[in-house]
C-alpha cells in the first residue's frame, strides 16, 4: 500500500459507482486493548462482503485525517485512512495504520466477493 | 519436572498462528527432543490480525496467505505435523461450541492423542482462544473416561493466578530458546512489532537475551474436563 494520493483515489471510487460491489469495514483497537490498560475499551467492528451500490464515493481531507464516504440509500463512511492500494484483482484497499504499522480501519471495495 | 517421553502423542489446539510459538513452543520443543509427536490443530489463519508487520507489509487481503506461509514455517522449525482447521479469526466465539468440539474430538481420537493442549477459558484474553479452549474442553468432555487425554491450558488473563492459583506446570525453556526464538520469528508480520518494543526499551541487552527474560518460562494448568464450567 503507498499514502493517501485524494486525486488518485477519488478517480478509483469514481470507477465503483453506480454498479454493484462488495464492501468490506472494520475498525479496531485490538482484542489486548483492555488487557494492557484496564482503562481501556476493547471496540470493533466488521462487515465483509456485504453488497452494496453506491451513487457518489468521496474522500475528504481535514488537518491531514482523510475520510471517505459512499453514498447509498443509505451511507458507510470511514475515518482515519492512512493507505491504498488497487491490488492484482481490481480491489481497491484503503487501511488507516498506527505508527507502528497497526491497522486501525479498513474499508475495500470490490466488484467480485472478497475471500473467505 | 515433567516426564516428556512418557507421553505418546501430542495434540496442540490454538486458534492463531503464533499463539503455538510465543507461549508453547518451548514445551512443543522438549517434547519432540524427547521423540514424542506432536499435532498442530490451528483454528484460523489470523486473518483479522492487526499486525501487517513493522514497518507495515501485508494488507488486509494479503495477511491469510503470508500468515499461512509464517505458521508452514514455524512448524518446521518447531518439527510438528500442522491441521489447518479453516475457522476465520474473530469469528470462533460465535460458531457453534458443540459442533467444533465434535470436529475436535474425531481429530484428538483418530490421532490417538495422550496430552492436549490448550487456552483456559476464560482466561485467554482473546474471544477466539477462549472460544477454540472452551471446544476443546468439550470434545474431551464427550469422550470416553478411559480413552481421554491429559488436558494442560495455557492461562494468560491478568486474574488467572486470582482465580486459578499458581500453575501446575512451570517449564524453563531455556535450554531450546534458541529453536523457540526461530520459531517466534517465522512469525515475521506477528512477531516484528514486539522485537521492534523490545530494542527500543531502555534495559536491552540484546535480542536473544531480551526475549529470553521475557518469554523464558511456558506455564500450564492441569485441567479436569468434568470440573470446570467453560
Ligand atoms: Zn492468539
Amino acid at each position: 500500500m503507498k499514502a493517501i494520493d485524494m486525486e488518485n483515489v477519488q478517480t478509483l471510487l469514481d470507477q465503483f459507482a453506480n454498479e454493484p460491489v462488495y464492501i468490506h469495514l472494520e475498525t479496531t483497537n485490538g482484542a489486548y486493548a483492555k488487557h494492557f490498560d484496564s482503562n481501556a475499551h476493547n471496540v470493533g467492528a466488521y462487515i465483509r462482503n456485504a453488497e452494496i451500490t453506491y451513487e457518489r464515493g468521496t474522500i475528504v481531507e481535514s488537518d491531514g485525517t482523510y475520510r471517505v464516504g459512499l453514498k447509498t440509500n443509505g451511507w458507510i463512511y470511514a475515518e482515519g485512512i492512512t493507505d491504498y492500494e488497487m491490488n492484482e484483482n481490481d480491489q481497491l484497499l484503503m487501511a488507516g495504520h498506527d505508527g507502528e504499522g497497526r491497522l486501525m480501519v479498513a474499508l475495500e471495495i470490490s466488484r467480485t466477493p472478497f475471500k473467505m | 519436572m515433567v516426564d516428556f517421553a512418557k507421553h505418546e502423542q501430542v495434540v496442540i489446539i490454538y486458534p492463531h498462528p503464533d499463539d503455538e510459538s510465543f507461549g508453547t513452543s518451548g514445551t512443543i520443543l522438549n517434547f519432540r527432543d524427547a521423540g514424542v509427536p506432536v499435532k498442530y490443530l490451528c483454528g484460523t489463519l489470523g486473518e483479522m490480525g492487526r499486525n501487517m508487520g513493522t514497518p507495515f507489509f501485508a494488507n488486509r487481503e494479503t495477511l491469510p496467505e503470508i500468515r499461512k506461509q509464517e505458521l508452514i514455517d514455524a512448524c518446521n522449525v518447531l518439527d510438528m505435523d500442522l491441521v489447518m482447521l479453516g475457522y476465520r479469526d474473530k469469528t470462533l466465539e460465535f460458531e457453534s461450541k458443540y459442533e467444533v468440539a465434535e470436529d475436535l474430538k474425531q481429530r484428538i481420537e483418530a490421532a490417538d492423542a495422550t496430552l492436549v493442549i490448550t487456552f483456559y477459558p476464560p482466561y485467554a484474553v482473546h474471544p477466539d482462544h477462549n472460544a477454540m479452549g472452551a471446544a476443546a474442553f468439550e470434545a474431551v468432555r464427550q469422550m470416553d473416561q478411559d480413552k481421554r487425554p491429559e488436558v494442560w491450558a495455557t492461562a494468560i488473563s491478568n486474574d488467572r493466578e486470582a482465580n486459578l492459583g499458581e500453575p501446575d506446570i512451570v517449564l524453563d525453556t531455556e535450554s531450546v530458546f534458541d529453536r523457540k526464538l526461530a520459531a517466534i520469528k517465522s512469525h515475521k508480520s506477528q512477531a516484528e512489532g514486539m522485537l521492534r518494543k523490545m530494542q527500543e526499551s531502555s534495559n536491552f541487552t540484546g535480542e536473544y537475551e531480551s526475549a529470553l527474560q521475557r518469554l523464558r518460562y511456558e506455564t500450564f494448568y492441569k485441567v479436569d474436563v468434568d470440573q470446570v464450567d467453560s
